[in-house]
């Protein structure tokens, strides 16, 4: 034990040195504020970009799109069925201005895996990369390196900061999924009443996190949810398995639930797949964001009644237009620019450079077989 | 053997010695020679992969492995492993976090994080050492414990305001040279790491250790003093490498190089450290994070999918222990010939 002391106290003083010396304290940096956040966007390469967005600052509605533009596109991760039916769309309409494309992706859905492909797609050159971010700050490094060596990045599904892309594609407001689902409860419920737990993805995901936030709010706010209470939040980290324990845990820990919100598509055919053969099929409203092909079972066997999604192929046909549309000079990224998206039609951006795909679909037993995805 | 449930039986023991160290020292080169070649072939086979940017890439993603492959290295060395290094490295993350958030300067936030490393490895040293037990088995325990923990600290959110200064100077490259300067802090912990191992009497005991840690108990090695002190280490490295990961990616978070330690325990195999204990080289083992990230990175960039990349790192972990075990055979099998034959 003795020849422990003297490290210890080493460890000690060099602890007093560094706190003695003061050094750079959150403080510091938000007195900065604003001159921080331009310093970061005024670095060297960034310097370049600016420079570029300078001379063809004004946009040309008129613009070819060149052919065999290369359009990347860089998922959460690769192997989910969600990011498979986007990616669809977004290849289909690469076909129609006969660009490249190209997809990749890494094979567990954190932010610094993400990291790695974002840099090989900027060392390979690609002209627009499709992203769905897995941390809205962990990736910006990364792609203004990738901005700065010419690439334009149109984030769909999962924003990053605003500051760090060129353009998001939203595939729904907050406020329309969070309402849609509190509504598909509030309809299957006598009364308005219930208890509900919420079946999320991981504890970090941008969108789930910012929807859940929304519902919250909106069961404060708007008297229609003011009988909604929102018990608890389980996290299955979109895995299949880790969803269906989660949704029997609570299930088993709450017996007085009235409904499960999961607004993951993993979440939700999971915890169908359980509450179909427990004996909970039909006492508990099972709702939230699904793929009609995946919960069709069990909209037909009477485990879910309702569920919601945008289409996922249209939101990536739309990004890989916005892209090419970025890319070409069609638009430059400004609030109240339009450009065509193929067979969707015109789209004009928005507010913080968000382009919105539209209000999401509900689906039920009448209408889910119209839809194959 | 305490470490490990496989007790080296004495035939294996013999074979060893007759490959010697000529042998031994031969995988290493072997592992050099490979890692040359890998980049040669990349660099001529694979579009951008030889440029300076893309070297930078190359060294910021593996820097953190490196960093925590080098105590790893002298952990399997004597017969122990920590798999809970990447976990770790997410509740030093997270701690970062949440202190940053607190205001206190990140210079103090620094050596605090460094020092909490330390006891996160004293508490696998404690448990490894005074209690006994099979360092795979708490290990994993600390796994688990230490990423909750981490989620306890800063539960689902990302700190992301760490000052620019900062994390730039983390992923920037040394003024005028197209170096990572992450490589300078790189190579001479290897220096270190590699002098300790190869060139003091406290390294070589380590050898003992891993051969036979009773044998060298009762030749005076101190072995579980050693051994505390590599678990206390091992962990302060990987705190080292939690703050260099934060900047990197200029996000604390709780789910930081999750599955990181799998990457460690192949590069430190790959690099010719054998999972019993007793046989290895830093050099190697650098040659083998090298190795690994140089295939990661080339198959990136020629359009593998990830799920491939999966493969080739197992199968590569898997060659890596193999390989050792099938010379050793060939080995005693000759020798038996030999033998027969006289």
């Amino acid at each position: 034990m003795k020849s422990r002391s003297p490290l210890l106290s080493l460890f000690l003083v060099l602890l007093l040195l560094a706190s003695a010396c003061g050094g750079t304290t959150r403080e510091d940096e938000s007195a900065q504020g604003d001159e921080g956040a331009t310093a970061a966007g005024e670095s060297e390469p960034a310097g370049e970009e600016s420079e570029d967005t300078g001379s063809e600052a004004v946009a040309n509605p008129d613009a070819e799109i060149p052919d065999g533009l290369g359009i990347a596109f860089l998922p959460k991760a690769v192997n989910n069925p969600y990011f498979t039916i986007v990616s669809g769309g977004a290849s289909a309409a690469t076909g129609e201005f006969a660009g490249e494309y190209n997809e990749t992706g890494p094979s567990d859905a954190s932010a610094s895996s993400q990291v790695s492909y974002i840099n090989t797609l900027s060392q390979q050159g690609s002209d627009v990369i499709l992203l769905s971010a897995n941390d809205a700050n962990a990736v910006c490094p990364a792609i203004e390196q990738a901005r700065s060596a010419g690439a334009k990045i149109v984030t769909f599904d999962s924003d990053t900061s605003p500051e760090c892309r060129d353009l998001f594609v939203n595939q729904a407001t907050t406020e329309g999924i969070a309402e849609v689902q509190l509504q598909m409860v509030v309809d299957q419920v006598e009364g308005g009443e219930a208890q509900v737990a919420i079946l999320s993805a991981t504890p970090n995901a941008t969108n789930q996190n910012t929807w859940i936030a929304a519902m919250e709010q909106m069961i404060e706010e708007n008297d229609a949810f003011s009988g909604i209470e929102i018990v608890t939040v389980a996290y299955g980290n979109d895995e299949d398995e880790k969803s269906f324990q989660e949704a029997q845990g609570l299930l088993q820990s709450y017996p007085d639930l009235d409904a499960i919100i999961a607004p993951t598509t993993v979440g939700i055919s999971a915890a169908a797949r359980y509450i179909s053969g427990s004996q909970y099929k039909g006492q508990v409203i099972l709702t939230g964001l699904g793929f009609p092909e995946q919960m069709r079972e069990f909209v037909k066997d009477g485990t879910v009644a309702q569920f919601a999604l945008w289409n996922p192929e249209e939101l990536g046909y739309l990004a890989a237009w916005t892209g090419a549309a970025l890319a070409s000079g069609q638009i430059t990224g400004e609030e109240g620019e339009t450009f065509s998206a193929g067979e969707l039609g015109e789209y004009e951006i928005g507010a913080d450079g968000e382009v919105l795909l539209g209000p999401p679909t509900v689906f039920d037993e009448a209408n889910i077989d119209d839809f194959d995805f | 053997v305490e470490g490990l449930p496989v007790a080296p039986d004495t035939a294996n023991l013999d074979a060893r010695r007759r490959i010697g160290w000529s042998q031994l020292a031969s995988w290493d080169a072997v592992v050099i020679v490979v890692l040359a070649a890998t980049v040669l072939i990349a660099g001529v086979m694979v579009e951008g992969f030889a440029t300076a940017r893309n070297l930078n890439f190359l060294i910021l993603d593996v820097a953190a492995i490196a960093l925590i492959a080098m105590p790893m290295t002298l952990v399997i060395i004597t017969g122990e492993i920590d798999l809970s290094v990447a976990s770790a490295l997410g509740l030093i993350s997270s701690v970062m976090g949440q202190l940053w958030l607190a205001g206190l300067p990140l210079e103090t936030i620094i050596v605090l994080c460094i020092v909490l490393g330390a006891v996160l490895g004293a508490v696998n040293g404690v448990f490894v050492t005074r209690f006994r037990l099979p360092s795979l088995a708490v290990t994993i325990g600390t796994l688990a414990m230490y990423r909750g923990l981490a989620y306890v600290v800063l539960g689902d959110r990302a700190v992301a305001d760490f000052p620019p200064s900062w994390t730039r100077a983390v992923t920037s490259s040394l003024p005028g040279i197209p170096i990572p300067t992450m490589l300078l802090p790189l190579v001479v912990l290897a220096a270190v790491f590699g002098l300790l191992l190869h060139a003091t009497p406290m390294g070589r005991s380590l050898y003992a250790i891993g051969a036979n840690d009773e044998a060298a108990h009762f030749a005076g090695v101190a072995v579980a003093r050693s051994k505390f002190w590599l678990f206390v280490t091992t962990g302060a490295m990987s705190a080292l490498a939690g703050v260099y990961w934060t900047f990197r990616y200029a996000s604390a978070r709780a789910d930081n190089a999750a599955g990181l330690e799998l990457s460690v325990v192949a590069a430190v195999l790959l690099g010719g450290v054998s999972i019993f204990g007793g046989r290895g080289t830093l050099p190697g083992v650098m040659a083998g994070v090298l190795l690994l990230g140089t295939l990661l990175n080339a198959l990136r960039l020629a359009n593998v999918s990830a799920e491939a990349l999966n493969i080739v790192t197992g199968l590569l972990l898997i060659i890596s222990v193999l390989t050792p075990s099938v010379i050793a055979l060939a080995q005693r099998a000759r020798s038996r010939e030999r033998k027969a034959r006289q």
